[in-house]
C-alpha cells in the first residue's frame, strides 16, 4: 500500500553543511497491518512520519502509495489520497471549535458522529461541543482532540504521533484500544504508531526500531520486542522511579 | 412601503434578515426612514431636532429585539445622523443596528452614524452593529460610528462591533461609562484588505464600585490595509476591566495595538492582553494535513477567528 524506497532527509545546519536526518529509509506499509515505529529521541521517526505526509520535502528516494508516486504531492493532496497524521504537539486555534475540527476532518459528520467521537477519545461531548481548539485546553485534551480527528477521517494510511505523550495511563489503554480494533485485520488500512509504550509494542504486527536516522531493526513484534524490551522498560521505570507496575 | 430587492439584500448582509420583520422598526436609506414602527414596549420616532432617532424601551420589557439598519445606495450620498437609545429600569433588549453601503460611482459614499445609549438600572442591552461595504466603482466607502454609552447602577450591556468586508475607510469611536454593578463587554471583530483603513478608538471608564468592563477585538488585515487599535481601560472606583487585542497580519498589511490601562485608584484590577502575529506555518499544515488547501486552511482559519 505505501512504501519509502531509498528515502533520505537532509537539512543544511548553521555553517551551511547538509546534515542527514534520515537515510536510505526503505519501508512498506500493508494494509491490515498495525506498524510501531520506536528508538530514541531525536533518532528520526518523526521525520520520517513528516516525510510521509509530506510536511517535510525529503532529497532522495521515493514515496509510494498504491504504485503512485506521491513524493512531490503537497500536505493536502496526500491528505486527499488517504494520508492522515496525528501530530505529536498539536497546533491550537483560536476560534475553531472541536466540532469544527473533527467536521474538517470528516466533512459531512453529525453532530451524533462528532458525540461519538470524542467519547471514543474519553471526552465527554457535553463538555467539548462549544470550545475552541484554542488555549484552553489542556494538552491531554489537545492529543486526545488530535487523536479523534485522526480517527474521524478513516483513511487508509494513518499515522499516530506518540499518541500516549501528555496523555494519562488510563486513557493511553483506551485509545491505544481504539487504534488497535479499528486498523487490526482491517482490509482497506493501515496504522503506524510512533511509540515508546511497552503496552502497544508486543501487539504491533511489525515493529520498526529508528536510530541515527537508520532502520536499526525491523521485524515481527514478537521477534523484536524480546530484543528491545529491558531497554524501553528500563527507561520507563526510571522516569516514573519505579513507582509504577507493568503487569500485563 | 415596498423595498427593493437589492436594499433587503445589503439589509440581509448587515443584520441577517430575510424579510422586514413585525416589531420595532427603522429602516434608513439614503438619508431618509424608509420604514418606522414602534411596538407597544419600544417607541421608535425623531428626537428633538430632527437629526435623527429616538428609540425608546419602557422599564420592564423583556426579550423584544429593534433593528435599526442603515443602508447608502445613492452613489456620492454623505448620510449623517444623531440616534438616542433609552433603554429603561430592568428591561432586557436586543439592538439590531449597522450599515451597509453600495457604490458603484466614482464619487466617494459614507455614513456617519453618532449614538447616544443609556442603559438604565437593572436593564439589559444586547447591541450588535455590523458594517459592510460593496460595489466596483472607485469611490469610497467611508463608515464613522461614534457611540457613546452609559450603564447605570446594575445595568449590563454587550455590544458586538463587526466590520465584516468592503468598508475602505473606518474611524470608529465608542466612550463607555459604567456605574455601580454595572458591566459592558465590548466583541470588535474587523477585517481589512485592499488598501483599506481602519481605526478603532475605544475608552471605557469604569466608575462605580463593582463595575467591570471586558473589551476584546480580533483583527485581520489583508492586501495592504492598515489598521489602527487604541482601547483604555480606565479604573476609577473598585472595578475590574480586562482587555484583549488579538490581531493576524497578512501579506504587506500593517497593523498598530495600543491597549492602555490607568487605575485611578488603587482598589482598580486592570489587566490586558495583546498579539499581533501572521497564521503559524503549523496550523496550515494541520488543516492541510485533514485534506484542505492552502487557500481553503488560510480562510478557515480567519473565518473562525473572526467568528
Amino acid at each position: 500500500m505505501l512504501r519509502l524506497e531509498n528515502v533520505s532527509m537532509a537539512v543544511g545546519d548553521d555553517g551551511g553543511e547538509l546534515r542527514e536526518i534520515i537515510t536510505d529509509i526503505n519501508l512498506e506499509f500493508k494494509p491490515g497491518k498495525l506498524y510501531a515505529i520506536t528508538g530514541p529521541n531525536g533518532g528520526g521517526k518523526t521525520t520520517i512520519a513528516k516525510v510521509i505526509m509530506g510536511i517535510y520535502q525529503h532529497n532522495n528516494g521515493r514515496v509510494i502509495l498504491d504504485d503512485e508516486d506521491i513524493s512531490q504531492l503537497t500536505v493536502s493532496e496526500r491528505a486527499q489520497k488517504g494520508i492522515a497524521y496525528a501530530f505529536q504537539q498539536p497546533p491550537r486555534f483560536k476560534g475553531l471549535t472541536i466540532p469544527d475540527m473533527l467536521s474538517i476532518a470528516s466533512p459531512g459528520l453529525d453532530t451524533a458522529g462528532v458525540r461519538k467521537n470524542l467519547r471514543d477519545v474519553g471526552l465527554c461531548p457535553e463538555d467539548y461541543m462549544d470550545r475552541d481548539v484554542g488555549p484552553g485546553l489542556s494538552g491531554g485534551e489537545m492529543k486526545r482532540i488530535e487523536i479523534a480527528q485522526v480517527l474521524a477521517r478513516d483513511a487508509r494510511v494513518s499515522i499516530f504521533d506518540e499518541p500516549e505523550a501528555g496523555v494519562d495511563l488510563w486513557t493511553i489503554q483506551r485509545l491505544i484500544g481504539l487504534i488497535i480494533a479499528k486498523y487490526q485485520n482491517s482490509p482497506k488500512s493501515t496504522a503506524v504508531i510512533i511509540t515508546h509504550n511497552e503496552r502497544v509494542l508486543p501487539i504491533c504486527d511489525e515493529i520498526i526500531v529508528v536510530n541515527e536516522g537508520r532502520i536499526e531493526r525491523q521485524g515481527s513484534g514478537a521477534e523484536i520486542w524480546p530484543l528491545i524490551k529491558d531497554d524501553i522498560e528500563c527507561k520507563v521505570k526510571l522516569q516514573c522511579r519505579g513507582e509504577i507496575g507493568y503487569e500485563y | 412601503m415596498n423595498i427593493k430587492a437589492e436594499d433587503m439584500k445589503l439589509i440581509g448582509a448587515i443584520t441577517d434578515l430575510k424579510e422586514i420583520p413585525s416589531g420595532a422598526l427603522n429602516i434608513r436609506v439614503d438619508g431618509k426612514a424608509l420604514i418606522r414602527n414602534s411596538s407597544p414596549n419600544i417607541s421608535v420616532g425623531p428626537n428633538d431636532d430632527g437629526t435623527g432617532l429616538r428609540v425608546e424601551v419602557k422599564a420592564g420589557t423583556k426579550n423584544e429585539t429593534v433593528h435599526v439598519p442603515v443602508i447608502v445606495t445613492q452613489a456620492g450620498f454623505k448620510d449623517k445622523v444623531y440616534n438616542t437609545f433609552i433603554i429603561n429600569e430592568d428591561a432586557d433588549v436586543t439592538i439590531v443596528a449597522g450599515c451597509g453601503i453600495h457604490n458603484d460611482s466614482h464619487a466617494d459614499s459614507g455614513h456617519d452614524g453618532i449614538h447616544t445609549i443609556v442603559v438604565k438600572s437593572g436593564a439589559h442591552m444586547k447591541y450588535v452593529e455590523k458594517h459592510y461595504g460593496e460595489g466596483s466603482g472607485q469611490g469610497k466607502k467611508i463608515l464613522n460610528p461614534t457611540t457613546d454609552i452609559t450603564v447605570e447602577n446594575g445595568g449590563s450591556a454587550e455590544m458586538e462591533l463587526i466590520q465584516i468586508a468592503g468598508v475602505d475607510d473606518t474611524l470608529r469611536s465608542t466612550t463607555a461609562r459604567i456605574h455601580e454593578h454595572g458591566s459592558l463587554k465590548i466583541t470588535e471583530r474587523l477585517m481589512t484588505h485592499g488598501e483599506q483603513n481602519a481605526e478603532s478608538i475605544i475608552d471605557v471608564y469604569l466608575a462605580g464600585p463593582e463595575s467591570n468592563a471586558q473589551i476584546l477585538s480580533r483583527a485581520v488585515a489583508k492586501d495592504k490595509s492598515r489598521q489602527v487599535f487604541r482601547a483604555a481601560l480606565v479604573g476609577q472606583d473598585d472595578a475590574m476591566g480586562h482587555l484583549e487585542c488579538d490581531a493576524i497580519i497578512m501579506d504587506q498589511a500593517q497593523i498598530q495595538s495600543v491597549p492602555q490601562l490607568v487605575a485611578e485608584d488603587a482598589r482598580a484590577v486592570l489587566t490586558h492582553e495583546a498579539a499581533i502575529g501572521k497564521i503559524a506555518g503549523e496550523q496550515l499544515i494541520k488543516l492541510m494535513s485533514l485534506g484542505l488547501s492552502e487557500e481553503e486552511a488560510v480562510n478557515t482559519i480567519i473565518e473562525g477567528f473572526l467568528k
